[in-house]
């Protein structure tokens, strides 16, 4: 099962490494990853994903507390979250492909940011499904170069509800 | 005023309260070992290799309970202390390692004797630092000590480079050091030490499985009223002798792959187990899916990440080992009364009727070659009013001292057990003989592993450190023979390692003493010879080279599958090799054969 997991982490140097290395040295897997900087310099967010079984899941929550330069482990998946990543497309459009293109890009709202009588680089963020459906359809005109970054997420703010609803809900949805 | 990184260095440790820095001069740490050339406290002891400095400061840290300290030099200077951290990384000891690094300006660009320190430490290290700084010196020192010592105390690097050492600023030692992602938790959770505790009185089959973190924890005397107040017996693991008397009634001895035969079987069969302070090794569990299988699971351990890990746990207690026991004895003693012993019975009655089945016991007639259990065995005899720390080194010897030397107090016991590194022994015992001057601290080493350090002899004799070193020879990597006999049908591929050196000889050219007992007869006479005299001694003990080391657990099998001595193969080739060879004269045996 995948999980995106946010590691609040010093601003230091090295750190990366020691998180790479705790994946790769206990046989983890990173599927992305993703890092900068927050508000305040002294601290970075990093968003993982990962995949495993919830031991496997457990013991890298527990793995990356333990690391002295970790302030805080999130595993967002444990509740609702919103997640996306950004990718960069250059892409072949001679003669009819070009309309063609420009109208898949308009479905998506995505942009075009890059323009040469035979090429468009096209800019794209949204969550997973969105990036994988654009790719598809992009990929007949003739993909030349493709560029993506690791997912990023943040949690849901939960909205209070009034007791009542919060029963009603229950009952209804089973939440 | 102002001092310089050297200068701070030296200070900062003092303010620690450092009196032993076990080290080995070069380039980039010449600064540092001029400034300590003034200071008799604290005291420089010179090693003749890196890895030997390690296993002292290990010995040292073991045996008093303080963080033991290193100061080596760049490149092999710290790659030689690479084993050391990452034993003392397995192992759980706190130590403070500091590695000169080229000057700031020169990190990256392949200059003589630079390593990338913090890189290659970084598995291997509970954390580690890189000075780029000189005010940043006192801080980080101040952190190191903090970070080795707490939670589940571990091997921290800082390394110096050459120019920090010489730069200048103001001395400033921080009262208090605070990192905000290093929060370890020493107090148990009332409510689940309350469910352990109502647990523990209902259980009909219960065993107490003792770790190492009992012994960082000082938790001797908590554990001493616990088991006592519940009746219940106590196994512990290789790291843990000591810290439970052995000579205690309750305690079944160690358990795992060459424990005695009633703690395997009592783990095996019981229907509770309270882990303090051990983290289910597979040592200990061998088949995980096979191993208790009728028990619940109490574990009480100060690190999060070894609870749930292997096996599962019903009432997980994160926490001091100390703390938590100190909560549920108070607990316990409001609601536990005779009754208890009476309850369980039943139980002690089928564990003694164990230890009559099979008892930890050996067979040495006049005329047979010396068996090593034996050995132990007398020297654990003849030393025992005297409590001696005995530190071993890693192999067979190191099971049947486990097995056969009974430990009735804590940081008594020197081992190498998560990482079992060859060549731990004997500089471990010499830093705990520099802890504890007066004391008697005897090696029990290999001739394998003895090899491997023999070099700090040297050591010994400058810093007067009369440690007894008790060689089990008998001329191969025992173990890996042992291995070899059961699974490989004897093929002793590269196992074999002959007569070299002439250890009296050896002993002499170091100025130490030789000894060496060929026969079972004479083994008192060496031991009582050595104990009197004020140097090193090097005693070789020429045993039978075919001992094999029962009850083991084959690797993958249950802990009730034990074997419990050789197989009927082998005990005949046994007698055929003994038969016609002599034992131990370096001959090249089973390189005739097909």
């Amino acid at each position: 099962m995948e999980h995106i997991i946010s590691v609040m982490v010093e601003n230091k140097f090295g750190v990366l490494s020691r998180v790479a290395g705790l994946f790769s040295g206990r046989g983890f897997n990173i599927d992305s990853l993703s890092v900068g900087p927050t508000i305040d310099p002294t601290v970075s967010m990093m968003t993982l994903v990962t995949r495993g079984d919830d031991r496997i899941v457990e013991q890298i929550i527990k793995q990356l507390n333990k690391l002295i330069d970790v302030i805080k482990v999130v595993d967002l998946s444990e509740g609702a979250f919103v997640a996306r990543e950004t990718v960069l497309i250059k892409i072949s459009a001679k003669g009819e492909d070009r309309a063609e293109a420009l109208r898949i890009t308009d479905i998506f709202r995505a942009r075009v940011i890059d323009s040469t009588p035979t090429t468009y680089t096209i800019e794209v963020t949204g969550d997973t499904n969105k990036i994988e459906a654009i790719i598809n359809l992009l990929r007949p005109l003739g993909i030349k170069d493709l560029v993506r970054t690791g997912r990023i997420a943040i949690a849901r703010e939960e909205i209070k509800m009034a007791a009542q609803d919060k029963a009603q809900d229950k009952k209804r949805y089973g939440t | 005023m102002k001092l310089n990184g050297a200068q701070i260095f030296v200070e900062s440790l003092k303010k620690e309260g450092v009196k032993v820095i076990f080290g080995l001069p070069g380039g980039v740490v010449l600064k540092i070992f001029d400034v300590l050339y003034d200071y008799r406290d604290p005291e420089v002891v010179l090693v003749r290799h890196e890895q030997g400095a390690m296993h002292m400061a290990e010995g040292y840290a073991k045996a008093t309970g303080k963080p033991g300290v290193v100061l080596v030099t760049s490149g092999p200077g710290m790659t030689n202390t690479v084993t050391g951290l990452a034993d003392a990384y397995m192992d759980s000891v706190p130590l403070v390692v500091f590695t000169g690094q080229v000057s700031t300006s020169l990190i990256g660009n392949d200059a003589f004797q630079e390593a990338d320190n913090v890189g290659i430490s970084r598995p291997c290290t509970k954390y580690n630092y890189l000075v780029k700084d000189v005010n940043d010196l006192a801080q980080t020192i101040k952190e190191a000590f903090y970070i080795a010592t707490t939670g589940r105390p571990g091997p921290v690097l800082v390394d110096i480079p050459k120019d920090v050492s010489m730069n200048q600023t103001e001395f400033n030692y921080p009262e208090k050091v605070y990192i905000r992602g290093y929060n370890p938790t020493y107090e148990g959770h009332k409510w689940q030490i309350k469910q352990a505790a109502d647990a523990l009185l209902k259980a009909k089959r219960p065993i107490i499985y003792v770790g190492g973190g009992t012994v960082f924890s000082n938790a001797f005397e908590e554990l001493r009223e616990f088991a006592e107040l519940t009746q219940i017996p106590v196994d512990m693991t290789l790291m843990a002798l000591g810290s439970f008397p052995g000579t205690h009634p309750l305690s079944l001895g160690m358990l795992g792959m060459h424990g005695s035969y009633t703690s395997n079987m009592a783990i095996h069969h019981s229907d509770l187990i309270i882990a303090v302070g051990s983290r289910f090794d597979d040592r200990v569990t061998g088949k995980v899916s096979e191993f208790a299988p009728h028990a619940k699971i109490i574990h009480i351990d100060i690190d999060p990440t070894s609870i749930q890990k292997i096996m599962n746990v019903d009432i997980p207690i994160v926490g001091d080992v100390k703390c938590v026991l100190k909560e549920i004895n108070q607990q316990l003693r409001a609601s536990v009364d005779g009754r208890r012993k009476e309850e369980l019975k039943p139980w002690w009655n089928q564990l003694e009727e164990w230890k009559k089945k099979h008892p930890m016991t050996y067979q040495q007639d006049k005329d047979q070659k010396i068996k090593p259990a034996y050995l132990i065995d007398r020297l654990y005899e003849l030393t025992k009013d005297r409590t001696p720390i005995v530190s071993t080194d890693v192999g067979q010897h190191q099971m049947w001292a486990a097995q056969f030397f009974k430990l009735d107090h804590p940081r008594t016991w020197l081992t190498s057990g998560g990482l079992g590194t060859m060549g731990f022994g004997f500089p471990a015992a010499l830093g705990a003989q520099r802890a504890f001057p007066g004391r008697l601290v005897l090696s029990i080493v290999g001739d394998g592993s003895f090899q491997m350090n023999l070099q700090e002899l040297a050591t010994a004799m400058d810093y007067h450190l009369p440690v007894k070193v008790a060689i089990v020879n008998n001329g191969f990597h025992g173990m890996v023979r042992q291995w070899q006999d059961l699974f490989y049908n004897s093929r002793y591929s590269s196992s074999i390692l002959g007569q070299h050196p002439d250890y009296v000889k050896l002993a002499d050219a170091y100025g130490a003493v030789g000894l060496r007992a060929t026969k079972p007869e004479e083994v008192d006479a060496v031991i009582q010879e050595a104990l009197k005299i004020d140097k090193p001694v090097l005693i070789d003990f020429q045993v039978d080279p075919y001992e094999n080391c029962y009850p083991m657990i084959p690797a993958g099998g249950a802990n009730n599958e034990m074997i419990l001595e050789d197989p009927p193969e082998l005990q005949k080739k046994g007698k055929e090799q003994a038969g016609t060879k002599k034992a131990g004269n370096g001959e090249k045996e089973g390189v005739l054969t097909a």
